[in-house]
């Protein structure tokens, strides 16, 4: 079949032509829009340069003069801003990412509640979710901090709920492993086990479509992993040295620690955002027609593989948009951090333009950080998106 | 010749009264097997969540209630304070958190304030209220609010906005920033659907842009930056920055959801109108933007419970809205102590207004549907 591109419209430069009409319109908007920004960019210099208050992005290399209660990587308040910033930006993402995870388990666990058969359960996964969802974030946190920092005991009468674990006012002292050299070979040994593993998964595909049985693959491949983490484990000699933290008369010392403020953070973010995301995963599963679940009994697959190849999958298609602006929402809603002192990028931002004046410079640096973060995820995960979509033939 | 049927007339049709359903189906002990014992998992849950409500309601029982103190006695309460909570916090303190610094003597005004807006707010719920009239009911409450609380005028003293807080504050921000969000949202929505390429640029960044930040470095901006963005010489009023910010916030959210009913609209409908004669403004006016909002009610009433929410943000930037007016209320050294109480009373607060709203937009959903479900 042959077809001819219609012939190239005639550009008449007259008002009832309609292309004619939009081109002024959108030069309009555009000019605009450009004016609108000169006029504040003058007024903003003009206003700087009689309130004699210094621009530009020179202070990030000046020495930041303030320390950080915690952070991933240590610091010190003779290093820089930009060093400052960096730190910042990695304690949102500590407690962005740890909150995703946890709250997608609770989110998932509370949704599935709500469609229990149980009438309890059901009515206290409902309760849950109305009474987290109808109140501010940020009034959520003050609560929990409150909670954290004064009905906590003090550390000298720590909670211990395990032993080894410590807490109080001062936040959570927990066991971390001893670093030991033989450490590095159960990491790889652990990622020996995940290439077996993919490789299992990866012959039981062939085998499958080679004879039509179905091999299993998920218990295999953990087993796979973890025989190969345990076998690193015991050639480097099997280090078993733990820094528990211990009690002495006024404080905890030793093992690993969060702050009540990351704590605070944590839970707060996670109950929040799982109270969304147990309606997304409802909603989700009560997407797919009951007409599936028909056909998969009639197929005769056990309830298992219905739910692993029939719901699941149709199920995740409808959930993973919404879950995805849940996620962006959990790690926009981090910068509240500000309001219980955790330092993350906002509160180190502030800190900054506090010292350094330079407010437009330190709020641009926050909303690159946050914008990248969100481009980078919502890029992610319509990756992951594009890969659950109904394959059209 | 005679058939062998009777004529109709002849027949007595009576219906037999249905049996009652099986007596295994039926009654208090059904609904408990089919709701709580139905098989080992089931029971096993019921027992785990009972063991747990077993555990934990008594000492909340005895906390919030048995051994409360409810009179507004700071002695009392700090006797009480490892057993039972301390209510009277709230009896105490219940003008400042629900007015914040507003002169004692004048609250009644935004007392009445309030009550006019929450009750307009009720009333736009109420669909055979939907007409032109509302509008104008709107336009003047508003007023009036604004009257009320302002002063200045019709003999009452005037109050400066930095003195407002609380309640009225968090009613105010979420309120009229929606209602100046809304055009703007309409519009930018039409612009990002529009086929000219310039104007859809312009709205797909703003949209982006306000979404991929967090409302608080926008409300940082508000109050940070806009001073310097104004030309030498004019101040604008604090409330006023952060209602711009809100405003432009809650804008790019609520475009989101009105593309979302644009996008929901089948072309067909614009093509008809097409087909009829009407120009692309009459089209959207008359048939796309009606359907198109019909269909987002309840999104947008969604959008209107996160800006209530969001309100509380304000507090950041210390503006006392009820959130900020908490902890003004509760600053003094005696009563520091009964923080929790304070924080429930406010979060029961938010509580009845979000749920109210959320049920109301579950309603409203089923409601609107009712013209277009196929049966």
């Amino acid at each position: 079949m042959t077809s001819s591109s219609p012939p190239p419209k005639a550009r008449s430069f007259s008002w009832r032509s309609k292309s004619f009409r939009n081109l002024v319109y959108q030069l309009t908007a555009v000019a605009l829009v450009i004016a609108l920004g000169a006029y504040l960019m003058h007024n903003t210099l003009q206003n700087m340069r009689l309130r004699g208050i210094q621009s530009g992005f020179d202070f990030i290399a000046q020495p930041a003069g303030f320390s950080i209660g915690e952070s991933v990587v240590p610091f010190d308040s003779a290093e820089s801003y930009g060093k400052a910033f960096l730190v910042g930006l990695s304690n949102t993402l500590r407690v962005a990412i740890i909150g995703v995870v946890l709250a997608t388990l609770l989110g998932t666990l509370v949704g599935i509640g709500r469609l229990s058969h149980n009438f309890l359960l059901r009515t206290l996964c409902g309760a849950y979710v109305e009474v987290f969802r109808n109140v501010p974030l940020l009034l959520q946190l003050f609560i929990w901090y409150f909670v954290m920092t004064e009905l906590l005991p003090p550390i000298e009468t720590a909670m211990q709920p395990v032993a080894g674990v410590f807490f109080s006012k001062n936040g959570l002292q927990y066991p971390i492993p001893l670093w030991a050299s033989g450490h590095w070979l159960t990491l790889a040994g652990l990622l020996a086990g995940g290439v077996g593993a993919w490789a299992w998964a990866r012959a039981a595909r062939s085998h499958l479509f080679a004879t039509g049985l179905i091999r299993p693959v998920f218990w295999p491949g953990l087993g796979i992993v973890v025989a190969g983490g345990l076998l690193g484990w015991l050639v480097g000699g099997a280090p078993g040295g733990l820094d528990i933290p211990e009690k002495t008369e006024l404080n905890v010392v030793g093992g690993g620690a969060v702050t009540p403020e990351f704590l605070t953070m944590l839970i707060g973010l996670t109950v929040y955002t799982a109270s969304y995301i147990a309606e997304i995963v409802r909603g989700g599963i009560q997407a797919v027609p009951f007409g599936q679940h028909e056909a998969a009994a009639a197929l005769g697959l056990s309830r298992r593989m219905e739910v692993r190849l029939v719901q699941m999958p149709q199920a995740l298609r409808v959930i993973i948009p919404p879950l995805t602006s849940q996620y962006l929402n959990l790690t926009k809603n981090s910068s509240l951090a500000v309001a219980v002192g955790y330092p993350d990028l906002v509160s180190i931002s502030n800190t900054s333009l506090n010292q350094t004046g330079r407010a437009i410079e330190c709020i641009a640096l926050v909303m690159a950080c946050y914008l990248t973060l969100s481009l980078l995820t919502a890029a992610f995960m319509n990756a992951y998106n594009k890969r659950s979509l109904i394959k059209e033939r | 010749m005679t058939t062998p049927y009777p004529t109709p007339e002849a027949i007595h049709f009576e219906p037999i009264a249905s049996r009652s359903p099986p007596r295994a189906a039926r009654g208090l002990a059904a609904w408990l097997r089919s709701n709580l014992f139905d098989g080992w998992r089931n029971t096993l849950a019921t027992l785990v969540v009972l063991a747990l409500l077993a555990l934990v309601l008594p000492h909340l029982l005895q906390w919030a209630l048995v051994n409360a103190v409810f009179r507004p006695d700071n002695a009392a309460c700090r006797a009480a304070a490892e057993t039972g909570a301390c209510w009277g916090v709230v009896a105490e303190k219940y003008r400042l958190i629900l007015f914040g610094r507003y002169p004692y003597a004048e609250q009644w005004r935004p007392l009445l304030a309030c009550t006019l807006l929450t009750g307009l707010l009720a009333a736009s719920c109420y669909r055979p209220f939907w007409r032109r009239g509302l509008l104008l009911a709107w336009v003047v409450v508003v007023g009036v609010f604004f009257t009320l609380m302002l002063g200045g005028s019709f003999g009452l003293s005037a109050v400066e906005t930095g003195r407002w807080g609380g309640f009225p504050l968090t009613l105010l921000l979420s309120t009229i920033s929606l209602m100046l969000a809304f055009p703007l949202a309409v519009a930018v929505a039409l612009g990002r659907q529009s086929r000219m390429p310039g104007i859809r640029t312009l709205c797909v960044l703003y949209v982006e842009l306000i979404r991929g930040v967090p409302l608080i470095s926008v409300l940082f901006m508000a109050s940070f930056m806009f001073p310097l963005f104004m030309p030498q010489g004019t101040t604008i009023d604090v409330l006023l920055r952060v209602l711009v910010g809100m405003t432009l916030f809650t804008a790019a959210y609520l475009a989101e959801v009105v593309r979302g009913g644009l996008q929901a609209l089948p072309k067909g409908q614009l093509e008809a109108a097409q087909s009829l004669g009407l120009s692309d403004w009459q089209a959207t006016r008359m048939i796309v933007l009606p359907q198109a909002l019909r269909l987002v009610v309840p999104a947008i009433m969604n959008t209107f419970i996160g800006a209530f929410k969001d309100t509380s943000l304000v507090t950041i930037v210390s503006l006392y809205d009820l959130t900020g007016a908490l902890q003004l209320a509760l600053g003094d050294a005696d009563w520091r102590k009964f923080f929790l109480e304070g924080q429930l009373f406010v979060a029961a607060i938010y509580f009845v207004f979000c749920f109210a709203m959320s049920r109301y937009s579950q309603w409203i959903e089923r409601h609107l549907n009712t013209g277009t479900r196929r049966q």
